[in-house]
């Protein structure tokens, strides 16, 4: 009996719905019900969903802390600006949970940018930026672009000594542009240091103009996947063997099959994330860096000036490269290949499943360069060795994507099956 | 007891987690000694804020610190805490931590301002702190008359050398063309703790500046094995759900 009203009710208010905004069930369809997704997805595919959910994240515990943080490096006491105050006085300590929304958005700072990582890996992995997701990858990297911008910027607004100094490195990077170099650097602080001015842009940029960015490219990035359909494992391409209807043999709805399996994946994570934030949230230094726990000071310079882990593999090419203005372009260099991949990669299969043992050894060898510059970034970068390995690297690191188009041509494949091999 | 029994746990899973931590250590070039503080240990934090009291807020405030949290989450009542550590100062209750020492005065006598110490504990590491503490040694080139081993060329003096006694540097010999170390410090005159009764005084001023360093910590751990083992339980489920759901799917 209530059962049937509960029907009657629900039907009555679709209908409401549809008479008013027709295009709402399709769209509803097309990117959940019906958007057929591979159902071989293994554990790479759980990074897409969980970046969502960390964006999320910060967007909300952003908001809150804004309602505190004061963008402000006027005194709050000797040597102690207002923002710094701010974090460490009243959204530590005054405000009631502030603590944890605060390291809800550090830790999910740094878990934004692992998950980030791993996701482009997969895309590395399993050729997902061939042809016909150009577009989607394109997209992705922008994403990543704008996530580094708006990290870095969100760093610098607690104004500690690595906000700080971090800031004058990374602006004074600018400098190294030939004739306009010296005035864009002054433009971008408003100031001939980074100071209040610098401080109340970056506040800006930081809350509200790139979130919109990364927001507006999220949906893009969504979409141009929903278009093309999602790569798998396997590589294959599941349109070709379709039902009557006209659905994938290999395709599953992505809700509600992927919607639950994401959200153990979610559960996963969100796991490892508390973990982090309730018993170890600076993780030694590598997610809040012990020095930025003193108040920026412009006369005293720290020992060792880095930025947080995320960067520090372009950092390290940035500081093993003699000059300044090549190692300008090699950092931003790095980044702009990887926009290349996917007309730099010209294997006729996507998987590296069915990939010759080069394509495999390759990409070992720059996922473990990539790492290793990481550390090498972290580190003091005095020592001449580690500065020599450290342009060995670079230079695999860049060799990897030149010569692409070559050693993915030329690497021997394995037959590909014609509808996908394994799911869980 | 669970309770207890699962911070613990996840404490020790934290410590496996970081122990390969080359930030601080890698700063330092030597690392100090572990001192094994725990600001959960009240007892010793509550000694600690004695001790930073009557030897430490003189010069060193704790901007970031209020008397009324302290009395909180130490199990101090708002009088003891005014009448003990805010006697010479005006301070009300709801007021943070400030030196009574003029900002202009202490940079004339020091060189520079001390520092404030409210987050000293997480820039510097519980351990730089402890050892910081014992490393004091006469050094008359020193304006003081004191240096330290751990920061050379402090302008601080050795605050607590009625209780630790007087330490004097032993020179190794030079090498050619460098200068020469400290080998190590060696007590000389004795003070009225013994070397043992020193260790844990200074233990208990780190676990206090520890505590000011993180008020928020002494929850953050108890509560986190709940928050921790609630994700589990509910990742669990949602395994569940999952396996139930993909059933039908060949």
């Amino acid at each position: 009996m209530l059962s049937t009203r509960i029907n009657t009710a629900v039907a009555g208010l679709q209908d409401w719905f549809n008479y008013r905004a027709k295009a709402f069930g399709p769209m509803y369809r097309k990117h959940m019900s019906e958007y057929w997704a591979p159902k071989n997805f293994n554990i790479w595919y759980y990074f897409g969903s969980l970046a969502l959910v960390v964006l999320v994240n910060q967007i909300l515990t952003g908001i809150f802390l804004t309602m505190h943080f004061k963008p402000s490096a006027a005194e709050f006491a000797p040597g102690i600006s207002q923002a710094f105050a701010s974090v460490e006085l009243t959204i530590m300590r005054d405000v009631e949970w502030g603590w944890l929304v605060r390291y809800m958005h550090s830790t999910g700072a740094s878990a934004f940018f692992i998950v980030v990582y791993l996701h482009m890996f997969r895309g590395l992995l399993y050729g997902s930026a061939q042809k016909p997701r150009e577009l989607v990858w394109l997209l992705g990297m922008l994403i990543y672009l704008v996530l580094m911008a708006e990290a870095f910027m969100g760093y610098v607004l607690p104004w500690g000594q690595m906000s700080f100094w971090g800031a004058k490195v990374i602006i004074s990077l600018f400098g190294a542009i030939p004739m306009i170099g010296d005035s864009l650097v002054e433009w971008i602080m408003g100031d001939y240091l980074p100071a209040d001015a610098t401080l109340n842009r970056f506040f800006a940029l930081h809350v509200i103009a790139l979130p919109l960015v990364l927001l507006l490219l999220v949906v893009l990035h969504l979409a141009a996947l929903h278009e093309v359909g999602s790569n798998n494992p396997d590589g294959v391409d599941i349109k070709k063997h379709k039902d009557a209807s006209g659905k994938p043999l290999d395709g599953i709805g992505f809700h509600p099959y992927y919607t639950v399996k994401d959200l153990f994946g979610v559960g996963f994570f969100l796991t490892i994330c508390a973990f982090v934030l309730f018993f170890e949230p600076t993780v030694s230094g590598w997610f809040l860096e012990h020095d930025n726990f003193v108040a920026a000071n412009k006369l005293v310079t720290p020992e060792h000036i880095k930025p947080v882990w995320y960067y520090t593999p372009y950092y390290a090419m940035l500081r093993v490269v003699p000059d300044k203005l090549l190692g300008v372009l090699t950092m931003f260099g790095a980044i702009a290949v990887l926009f290349f991949v996917p007309w730099l990669d010209r294997s006729p299969v996507k998987s590296y499943r069915y990939r010759g043992w080069l394509s495999k050894v390759l990409l070992g060898l720059f996922a473990l360069s990539f790492l290793w510059l990481g550390k090498i970034g972290a580190g003091p970068g005095t020592d001449p060795v580690e500065t020599i390995i450290g342009r060995v690297l670079t230079f695999i690191y860049f060799a990897f994507f030149i010569t692409m188009p070559l050693w993915s041509k030329a690497d021997a494949t394995k037959p590909v099956p014609e509808r996908v091999t394994m799911h869980d | 007891m669970i309770k207890h029994a699962m911070t613990k746990l996840g404490l020790t899973l934290a410590v496996a987690l970081t122990a390969a931590s080359p930030v601080l250590a890698s700063s330092e070039g030597n690392a100090p000694p572990a001192i094994g503080t725990r600001a959960d240990n009240i007892a010793s934090v509550q000694r600690g804020a004695k001790l930073f009291f009557n030897y430490c807020v003189g010069c060193h405030s704790l901007q970031f610190m209020r008397y009324s949290r302290i009395a909180d989450d130490l199990g101090l009542s708002e009088d003891e805490v005014v009448q003990n550590f805010a006697a010479f100062t005006n301070a009300k209750i709801g007021d943070t931590v400030v030196s009574a020492m003029p900002e202009a005065d202490a940079a004339a006598w020091f060189g520079k301002a001390p520092p404030d110490l409210s987050l000293e504990a997480r820039s510097k590491g519980p351990d730089w702190i402890a050892d910081y503490l014992k490393s004091f040694y006469v050094d008359h080139s020193r304006p003081l008359g004191w240096n330290n081993k751990r920061f050379p060329g402090a302008s601080m003096p050795n605050v607590l050398w009625e209780m630790q006694g007087i330490q004097h540097a032993e020179m190794g010999h030079a090498k050619e063309g460098g200068e020469a170390h400290i080998e190590g410090l060696k007590l000389v005159t004795p003070g009225t703790q013994s070397e043992a009764q020193f260790h844990e005084t200074v233990k208990d001023i780190t676990s206090f500046l520890q505590y000011v360093g993180e008020p928020a910590a002494l929850k953050r751990q108890s509560m986190g094995a709940w928050v921790v083992l609630y994700l589990a339980f509910f990742t669990f489920l949602a395994w569940l759900l999952k396996k139930e759901y993909w059933k039908d799917v060949h």
